[in-house]
């Protein structure tokens, strides 16, 4: 299995440790990771394509050709890079004209894209689909006996016309995942309601973003749960930084799912990069 | 004077460049609202889904284009799963705003960022703190991406001027 790990921005350059998890995580799966080297943002969907979809599609398109190039296909960690990169290939692989457009651009920075020429791919789905939970138990070496809240956020299952992953009202794929390990996947109400950082919201109308994760919160809290599991650093980073913003006191610790599988494996603490996180990680394991 | 002017005058060569942008679903919706019901920004704002939808319906556009709440769909796409009718609705979202931005409509916030990538390739300015937190996780300081490779940070530049990103911003008029 060899892929090419698409690293976005929030991660990188924001909570590395949901990079090093990823790439500690992969490699105990047996999963080959290779660089993409050169990729940019993917570009975010929220406000790049909001301000110019040509814009976007056309970023977009050079990061999957240069994937095509190496003939890879691309793993996300982040429903934002997926979202983005997945709806892009879709575009691009149903509308000619389209595509045209793109590859006359593409094709002065020496690049093409052809349509169907890369899959893209978003860690959760991939560990579910290609990787199974057989050899994904099998890396485990410690039970996480802990009660968790999950959130899919929006762009990982939606727009499910095209994404086809799970029922997008009622999914169960990440919820397994996280039960793998031994913790306990709680339901709370809201639970498929978005964070409230997307679509620009989060840079325009901060106030807004954050009641939106107060909603969230509010019900979490309530659930019991003692962490809160999801697949999206830019999810993540709202999580964690408006838990400090609103600053009543929930102290619910925020983990991407290759953290949390990071725990389950056994791998140092200290390369889980959890002193990133503005609300602190501590699990009581 | 351009601000005395009624806004509520349909523009029906307007209605159909967003027709040929966004498909004919737009003419599908009866108006039963699961979108507005349906929405997280709407328990919190005054962004009524639906209400955006009539609007485009019948090409009201100076209604549409100015407004602030046009900016609070997180384009979460639930009103999309559940419409009955099958309209796109953040597809048509996506195309208004678009048509905001291009009529000098997009927040210092927002343009802010578009800056930022236009500059770096990422949305994420690189910190001091976050180096040395990758060092420490052995990871290299920066990223394989446009960060480390400035070829890549050209070719991301010319594609964003061929589309005229920047152009987009108010000072750049």
């Amino acid at each position: 299995m060899e892929v090419a790990f698409f690293v976005g921005c929030i991660a990188p350059l924001r909570y590395p440790g949901i990079e090093s998890a990823t790439r500690a995580v992969l490699d105990r799966l047996d999963v080959d990771v290779r660089e993409l080297e050169g990729a940019s943002c993917c570009p975010a969907p929220g406000v790049t394509r909001s301000f110019d979809s040509t814009s976007w599609l056309t970023v977009a398109a050079r990061n999957l050709a240069l994937a095509e190039r190496k003939g890879l296909d691309i793993l996300t960690i982040c429903n934002g890079c997926f979202g983005s990169l997945f709806e892009a290939a879709y575009i691009l692989g149903e509308q000619p004209e389209q595509l045209r457009r793109v590859n006359a651009i593409l094709e002065k920075i020496g690049l093409a894209y052809t349509p169907h020429g890369v899959e893209v791919r978003h860690f959760a789905e991939y560990l579910s689909k290609d990787v199974g939970d057989a050899a994904i138990r099998r890396t485990f070496k410690k039970k996480l006996d802990i009660p968790v809240a999950v959130h899919y956020g929006c762009h990982f299952l939606k727009p499910s016309k095209i994404k086809q992953l799970d029922d997008p009202e009622h999914p169960t794929m990440v919820d397994k995942l996280v039960e793998l390990t031994g913790a306990k996947s709680v339901q709370y109400k809201d639970k498929e309601m978005c964070c409230g950082a997307g679509g620009g919201v989060r840079a325009r109308h901060p106030e807004t973003a954050r009641a939106m994760t107060k909603a969230k919160l509010e019900e979490i809290r309530a659930s019991g749960a003692k962490a809160i599991i999801d697949v999206c650093p830019f999810c993540h980073l709202q999580y964690d930084s408006a838990q400090k913003e609103i600053g009543e006191g929930y102290d619910i610790p925020v983990l991407h799912l290759a953290q949390l599988y990071g725990l389950a494996m056994g791998i140092d603490h200290k390369l889980l990069g959890f002193e990133a996180h503005a609300t602190p990680v501590k699990l009581g394991l | 004077m351009a601000s005395e002017a009624p806004l509520n005058v349909p523009d029906p060569v307007w209605k159909q460049t967003l027709l040929d942008q966004v498909g004919e679903t737009l003419n599908l919706c009866f108006q039963c609202g699961t979108c507005t019901s349906s929405c997280p920004s709407g328990r919190l704002t005054a962004f009524r889904t639906r209400q955006v939808i009539r609007k485009a319906q019948f090409g009201l556009k100076d209604l549409i284009l100015p407004s602030d709440d046009l900016w609070t769909c997180t384009t979460c796409f639930t009103c999309y799963e559940r419409c009955p009718r099958g309209v796109e609705i953040v597809g048509i979202i996506t195309a208004l705003r678009n048509m905001a931005v291009r009529a000098g409509y997009m927040s210092e916030s927002h343009q802010k960022l578009v800056r930022t990538i236009y500059d770096t390739g990422h949305m994420i300015p690189v910190s001091e703190k976050v180096t040395a937190l990758r060092k420490q996780l052995g990871l290299p300081e920066r990223p394989p991406t446009v960060l480390v490779d400035e070829e890549a940070r050209k070719q991301v530049k010319f594609i964003l001027d061929q589309t005229g990103l920047m152009r987009l911003l108010k000072e750049d008029k």
